[in-house]
């Protein structure tokens, strides 16, 4: 089962190589990781999507806690989030018949096209995982060019829910 | 009044006590030694070894027997990466170190310049924590946390790498009083509710065993686990880690668990219906095959590390926090009860037993070799092992009453560990005998440090288990590789007495039974350096043993007479 955590740890170097050796160490999966200064100065919040069973997920917990740079670990799955991810994905778009279909997916999807040129178009969106991933399928028989994306970041809906 | 790095350095390790440090020079960390000989009075014994893996090796040794943070200091390069394999077995055995490594200086880190490694990089995995300080400023503050770190909560290894040109910087120095990260938590006091609920299972459990691993020898509870015993008449096993966490000649006592444990041990931790499992992480050398190891047995597993507590086996009442203080309210919480029907169920299934084969007449044999030691010395020693076959019959055979007095890496498994650990052992206990029983195999991999020890007057007797063959392997050839003896026969050997004397150490060589009782009192008396060869026979094994894969219940080289 897929789960997401989120970690604060302390705004040093080095600290993404701990987590992450951490992970490949132990044979902890890593699906993704997204990594950014929180609200509280010197402290950085990561987000790491990864899966496994209960017991997994407890060894991962407790190690991850027992870095001296992780300040605080919390499973948030269960609890009531807000997940989205940022792509930016370039496509093909060789004809003007087909920029236009392009262009009418974009606003179903309530993305931007940030950039055109004669033969591509560069499309940006965020959204949580069904969203991104329904776009990029429906991208795909135009000729995806490249897909950069964020990893997922995530958030508790509401103050009771705990800061994580 | 601004001090130079190595000033501060100088001053932080007399803060913290460090009464010994373990090393060799090289250039970058020279500032560092320079300042050594620059002042009146060092504040701690400066010992150089022969190669680094000595000198943390011997840092582990000086840590088990004192309970102190043990120190060493090596430079950069290889002298960093020669500490990697005494970190890994320091951070195995929740050792307390602090090791310095030198660096190039900061303005030079990143170019692969001369002797330069990402020592911090590379010891990630095998250290508690470590640093590279960057600032002159920062320094005393990360040597107090190294330091804190090293001996607080789970104790382990700590890196401090430490850039040429933070060593000669100048900085204000102010020792810090006390350390605050708020990564870094560890909790001390178990839950109150746990304990009482553990109380009560311990009390209406009707075979309950107590398995005492290294837990309760890093946290001084010995006496605690003792009184626990008394209290409640439960049998105690030791993991390999927790020798002398509970004395061997008690009557409650049964003997080391797991795969070359005692087949008492492993049968009653099979046939207990209750586990009480104190500072120990159920290592697969304790549990044989982990899905068959005590499954109908309730577990409570009281531990200072969370992540340990339902790691590999399942538990009933999880308790997490220091054992001393742990065990001191469970003892208050339970009330004196017998075993007896328990107890008599265990000797029955000792019964006539006996491990295989029994000894020959007039051979020069493990067993016998340790039996004299004990009559020699009557536990008042501290022993130390290498690894291999004589490890285990040390393990196994060795009179050892008190914590802290039986010093052998566990869960690395280091060969090479043993003379450079005695070399530590002697600095922390100058007074008491040091026996380090090595194996022929062991003692070539850090013999260089026949050097230091020699060249620092220490009385330790080594015993050398020779038989010729790195022993342990072809046990495990012989039994499941069909003989086939494939890099284990030692050819080419030196004359280890020959080598000793060389170094200006006495030997002595021993193959016949009668010679070994007189020899090893002669080499207690001399109170100096002194090897004794012992030449026992080449294929001799380590029984009753449990086959790699199976259940600790089913062991080989054990039947009844």
């Amino acid at each position: 089962m897929k789960h997401t955590i989120a970690i604060l740890v302390e705004d040093q170097p080095g600290v993404m190589v701990r987590v992450a050796s951490l992970f490949t160490r132990r044979g902890f999966n890593i699906e993704s990781i997204a990594v950014g200064h929180s609200e509280k100065p010197g402290i950085s919040r990561m987000t790491i999507i990864t899966s496994g069973d209960e017991k997994v997920l407890e060894q991962i917990t407790k190690q991850l806690n027992k870095l001296v740079d992780v300040i605080r670990v919390r499973d948030i799955s269960p609890r009531n989030v807000i997940e989205r991810e940022l792509v930016l994905v370039k496509v093909h778009t060789d004809s003007l018949s087909i920029r236009a279909e392009v262009i009418q997916l974009v606003e179903i999807f309530k993305a931007k096209v940030v950039y055109v040129e004669k033969n591509t178009l560069t499309i940006e969106m965020s959204g949580d995982e069904e969203k991104v991933s329904g776009l990029l399928e429906l991208l795909k028989p135009f000729g995806i060019i490249e897909i950069v994306r964020t990893g997922r970041i995530a958030i508790a809906r509401s103050k009771k829910n705990g800061d994580i | 009044m601004k001090l130079s790095g190595t000033e501060i350095i100088l001053e932080c390790l007399k803060q913290e006590k460090v009464k010994v440090v373990f090393g060799i020079p090289g250039a970058a960390i020279m500032p560092l030694y320079d300042s050594f000989g620059r002042v009146e009075k060092l504040s701690f014994k400066n010992i150089l070894t022969r190669h680094e893996q000595g000198a943390i090796h011997a840092a582990d040794g000086y840590a088990r027997a004192s309970g102190e943070v043990g120190v060493c200091i090596t430079t950069s390069g290889p002298g960093a990466t020669n500490l990697v394999t005494g970190l890994a077995n320091a951070h195995l055995d929740s050792v307390p170190l602090v090791a310095f490594t030198g660096q190039v200086p900061t303005d030079m880190v990143g170019n692969d310049a001369f002797q330069e490694v990402d020592i911090t990089g590379i010891t990630i995995p095998v250290t508690k924590n470590n640093y590279i300080v960057r600032r002159v400023e920062d320094l005393a503050a990360v040597i107090k946390e190294a330091f804190y770190i090293a001996r607080s909560g789970r104790p382990g290894p700590v890196l401090v790498d430490l850039p040429k040109d933070v060593l000669l910087a100048k900085g204000s120095f102010k020792y810090p009083e006390k350390v605050n990260r708020r990564g870094y938590n560890p909790s001390y006091k178990g839950h109150i509710r746990q304990i009482k609920f553990a109380a009560d299972k311990i009390m209406k459990s009707k075979k309950p065993v107590i398995i005492a691993g290294g837990g309760i020898i890093s946290a001084n509870a010995s006496g605690e686990l003792i009184k626990l015993a008394n209290k409640t008449n439960i049998p105690v096993v030791n993991t390999f880690m927790g020798i002398g966490s509970f004395p061997k000649n008690h009557y409650l006592f049964l003997g080391m668990l797991g795969m070359y444990g005692c087949y008492i041990a492993n049968q009653a931790t099979s046939n207990a219906d209750l586990i009480i499992a104190l500072g120990t992480r159920f290592d697969d050398r304790i549990t044989g095959k982990l899905e068959q190891f005590c499954p109908q047995t309730e577990v409570i597993h009281i531990d200072i590390d969370p992540a340990e507590i339902g790691k590999n086996v399942g538990v009933k009442i999880p308790i997490v926090g220091d054992l001393k203080y742990i065990l001191h309210q469970l003892n208050n919480c339970l009330s004196e009860r017998d075993n007896n029907e328990w107890l008599t169920e265990i000797q029955d299934v000792q019964g006539n037993m006996v491990v295989q084969p029994e000894e020959k007449m007039g051979e020069l044999r493990p067993k016998y070799i340790i039996k004299c030691i004990n009559e020699s010395l009557k536990g008042e020693a501290i022993i130390v092992t290498d690894v291999g076959q004589h490890q285990m019959w040390a393990a196994n055979y060795c009179q050892i009453l008190h914590p802290r007095t039986f010093i052998s890496s566990g869960g690395l498994g280091t060969m090479g560990y043993g003379l450079p650990a005695a070399i530590g052992a002697k600095f922390a206990y100058p007074r008491k005998p040091v026996i380090c029983i090595s194996g022929d195999g062991s003692f070539q991999m850090n013999i260089q440090e026949l050097a230091t020890a020699i060249y620092n007057r220490l009385p330790i007797i080594v015993i050398l288990m020779n038989n010729g063959y790195l022993g342990m392997v072809r046990q495990l050839q012989e039994l499941f590789f069909e003989k086939r003896y494939v890099s284990t026969l030692l050819a080419g050997s030196p004359d280890f007495v020959k080598i000793v004397e060389g170094y200006g150490g006495t030997g002595f060589r021993v193959d016949k039974k009668e010679e070994f009782s007189s020899v090893f009192k002669k080499a207690v008396e001399l109170e100096q350096f002194v090897l004794i060869d012992c030449q026992i026979p080449k294929e001799e094994n380590n029984f009753p043993m449990v086959q790699p894969g199976s259940s600790i219940n089913q062991m080989i080289g054990v039947e009844e007479s």
